[in-house]
């Protein structure tokens, strides 16, 4: 009898955990399948570029005040840290290099990914989560217009436009406030502050793949939110269990896509 | 109206991009000191390139005159065969001598060329002869042990050695 | 060309194995209004649904304009709904755009027309429905029966062939009710249009349309003339047509015993 018990909540168990793979594969499939059309149904997002114009204003140019600002503050407490460090080895001229490859090649792109995702991701979310809850897509689909060229497509590109717009505000104000605190504060030399910087940093392989990182996780981070507002059960509780995904998902998407290329990138 | 206010937003944003971008490239990355322009290439032998890298700096003097191309393995001769390109603007004697440096004691190896005094130039496909590989920490520790283990023991030999020298 | 315009022919559709209708007919006359109407959760948007193409019926089959909905491609379908207008039931104007560009969104997205002649056209159907100084308003600033009137000039923005209206008068007061059901009518009257009208509105209902059906179970369970409905002695039509609580429409959900349950809970 208890072993029979027993039995049956294990098999129950493994049948609940089955259940959820099959629905996270199921959502995985469904998401490429949104990406998939997306592409195919971009052309007009470039044709009326008004339309995609419209949408960087709102993930990108709105985005710029909590881009500049947390940058400011990172590349400062970037150089106050290593400052700390680099001074007990005698090399604090190299706080400038800490600072920028810092930046360039990790924070930037990452730290912006994650902004991005809480802000114009949310955004993203919720807006298409409330059009298809009050049958806005519906509508749409109903006047023979496709809502993926129309309301997906272009926010696609916008997102994809923006985020390495901003990664790259995001590394150059970083610098600026690392700037600010090794030479007027902390006194490093400023010659050599940029000089040891220009010596390290190198446009191909830091730079440039700084610039791919951003692209890569703007592509994730925008099909993620679209995908979550698109896939929102038409509810109040739905649209804002999408948005709350949409922030994990993300996240956690762009920390692992961020080691994948990163190694990607050291065997290149 | 509302489109122009927003077509003026995107432009700053996208102007700021650009900035930003060229700044970086410009002011936080070597993208000046990396493009050398017309370069003519020239390949070295080394016995050991150490962590020579492509794209390593090569000096002349401290100054940077070229970058590594490739860095190749000699089945026959069993050498490194490091191709480097050198700005034109530079021309070096044929004699000229080729090292591997360590920029300071941990930090990144380059190609370092110390002018000969031949009065031909180096041209493009020509072969430095002389050179001199890396410096292999391991096998300097293990030259430093070894040339101590011989001074002691020539040291506690001469109890026996020395009266028939 | 057949007269009537749309027609249902032993339609089936279900949900994970549970049927919503079962093998349902029904046919529009072209210039007509005619009314489905039915309880709540009866199936009646669904229709609407089907007769557009959003989703496709698990037997039988929807005639638009005699071409087979559920067969057509992509193209097939898009190119059906451009004979088709629908009111949905909240309006579902988009909220980012004022009530002007609302109506003027399908021209845009649709036609090729100068932004001249969009701005007369959009001018021209919001004064149809009463609402031309209302034009530069956002839809979060406008009444229900303002954003209903509203949705309504988008949908017949294009002159459609064919107006479905999905519970057109839900949650509105007595005054936008009258005007939204003058609306209808005399809309269809002048665009010539067919016109489905989804409710469970009977009075309204009752005053405009030339035919209704009644959807119970999953079928058709009574039509015709709203007069003859009124006079039906059939006791569901009877129940729904007068309001009665009680009839062969229970009151009550499915449950056990009340009494046994009582004492279940006691033991």
């Amino acid at each position: 009898m208890i072993k029979s018990n027993l039995l049956n909540s294990i098999t129950r168990l493994l049948i609940g955990v089955g259940h959820r793979m099959i629905a996270r594969v199921w959502r995985l499939g469904a998401g490429a399948r949104l990406f998939f059309l997306t592409i195919i149904y971009s052309g007009e997002s470039f044709r009326r570029f008004h339309l995609t114009l419209r949408e960087i204003y709102f993930t990108g140019v709105m985005s710029l005040l909590i881009i500049i600002v947390s940058a400011f503050f990172v590349g400062m407490v970037l150089a106050l840290q290593g400052y700390n460090t680099l001074q007990k080895y005698g090399s604090s001229e190299a706080i400038g290099v800490l600072v920028a490859l810092s930046l360039v090649r990790e924070l930037g792109p990452v730290v912006t990914a994650l902004l991005f995702a809480g802000r114009a991701g949310t955004a993203i979310t919720a807006e298409i989560g409330l059009m298809k809850t009050t049958e806005q897509l519906s509508a749409m689909e109903m006047m023979a217009v496709n809502p993926i060229a129309r309301v997906v497509a272009p926010r696609f590109w916008a997102g994809v436009i923006s985020m390495p717009i901003l990664a790259a505000l995001f590394s150059m104000v970083g610098v600026l406030g690392g700037y600010l605190v090794a030479v007027p504060l902390i006194g490093v030399d400023s010659g050599a502050f940029w000089s040891q910087m220009q010596a390290n940093v190198d446009v191909r392989a830091d730079i440039v793949n700084g610039v791919i990182k951003s692209v890569v996780f703007a592509v994730a981070c925008t099909m993620i939110a679209l995908f979550e507002g698109f896939d929102a059960p038409p509810t109040a509780e739905g649209v804002s269990h999408a948005t709350t995904r949409t922030v994990v998902i993300s996240s956690l998407t762009v920390l692992g896509l961020d080691f994948v290329l990163t190694s990607f990138m050291m065997v290149v | 109206m509302e489109r122009t206010k927003i077509d003026l937003w995107v432009g700053i944003f996208v102007a700021l991009g650009v900035a930003a971008l060229l700044g970086l490239a410009m002011k936080v990355g070597n993208l000046t000191s990396n493009n050398l322009g017309k370069t003519y290439s020239v390949s070295a032998a080394f016995e050991n390139v150490g962590g020579l890298k492509p794209n390593a700096p090569v000096k002349s003097a401290g100054v940077v005159v070229g970058r590594v191309a490739d860095i190749k393995f000699d089945s026959k001769t069993y050498e490194a065969i490091v191709n480097i390109n050198i700005d034109q603007r530079y021309a070096f004697p044929k004699d000229t001598f080729a090292n591997i440096y360590t920029a300071g004691l941990l930090g990144e190896q380059y190609v370092g060329l110390e002018a000969g005094g031949e009065d031909d130039s180096l041209k493009n496909g020509d072969k430095i002869t002389q050179t001199q590989g890396a410096v292999v920490l391991e096998k300097m520790i293990s030259k430093f042990l070894f040339n101590k283990a011989s001074e002691s023991e020539s040291n506690s030999e001469p109890a026996t050695a020395t009266p028939e020298n | 060309m057949t007269s009537n315009i749309v027609e249902i022919d032993n339609l089936s559709f279900g949900y994970k194995g549970r049927l919503l209708h079962k093998g349902i007919n029904m046919a529009f006359p072209r210039g007509k209004v005619v009314a489905i109407m039915g309880g709540s959760g009866s199936g009646k948007t669904t229709l609407l649904r089907l007769i557009g193409g959003q989703i496709k019926p698990t037997q039988g089959e929807v005639r638009v304009d005699g071409k087979v909905v559920h067969e057509q491609d992509r193209d097939g379908i898009y190119q059906l709904r451009r004979k088709m207008g629908m009111l949905f039931q909240h309006g579902a104007l988009f909220t980012d755009l004022s009530t002007f560009d609302n109506v003027a969104f399908p021209m845009r997205e649709l036609t090729d027309l100068p932004e001249s002649m969009i701005k007369d056209l959009v001018l021209m159907k919001l004064n149809a429905v009463g609402l031309r100084g209302a034009h530069a308003l956002m839809p979060t600033e406008l009444s229900g029966g303002m954003a209903r009137r509203v949705a309504l000039a988008r949908a017949i923005a294009l002159d459609p062939c064919i107006i479905m209206y999905d519970e057109p008068f839900a949650g509105l007061d007595p005054i936008s009710m009258g005007v939204v059901c003058d609306l209808i009518r005399s809309l269809n009257d002048a665009l010539g249009a067919t016109s489905i009208i989804v409710s469970h509105d009977v009075k309204e209902t009752f005053l405009i349309a030339d035919y209704v059906y009644f959807v119970a179970d999953g079928v058709v369970a009574a039509e015709g003339t709203p007069h003859d409905l009124m006079q039906s002695t059939l006791p569901f039509v009877h129940q729904f047509v007068h309001g009665e609580k009680d009839g062969p429409v229970p009151f009550h959900y499915p449950a056990g015993n009340y009494q046994s349950e009582l004492l279940k809970q006691r033991l």
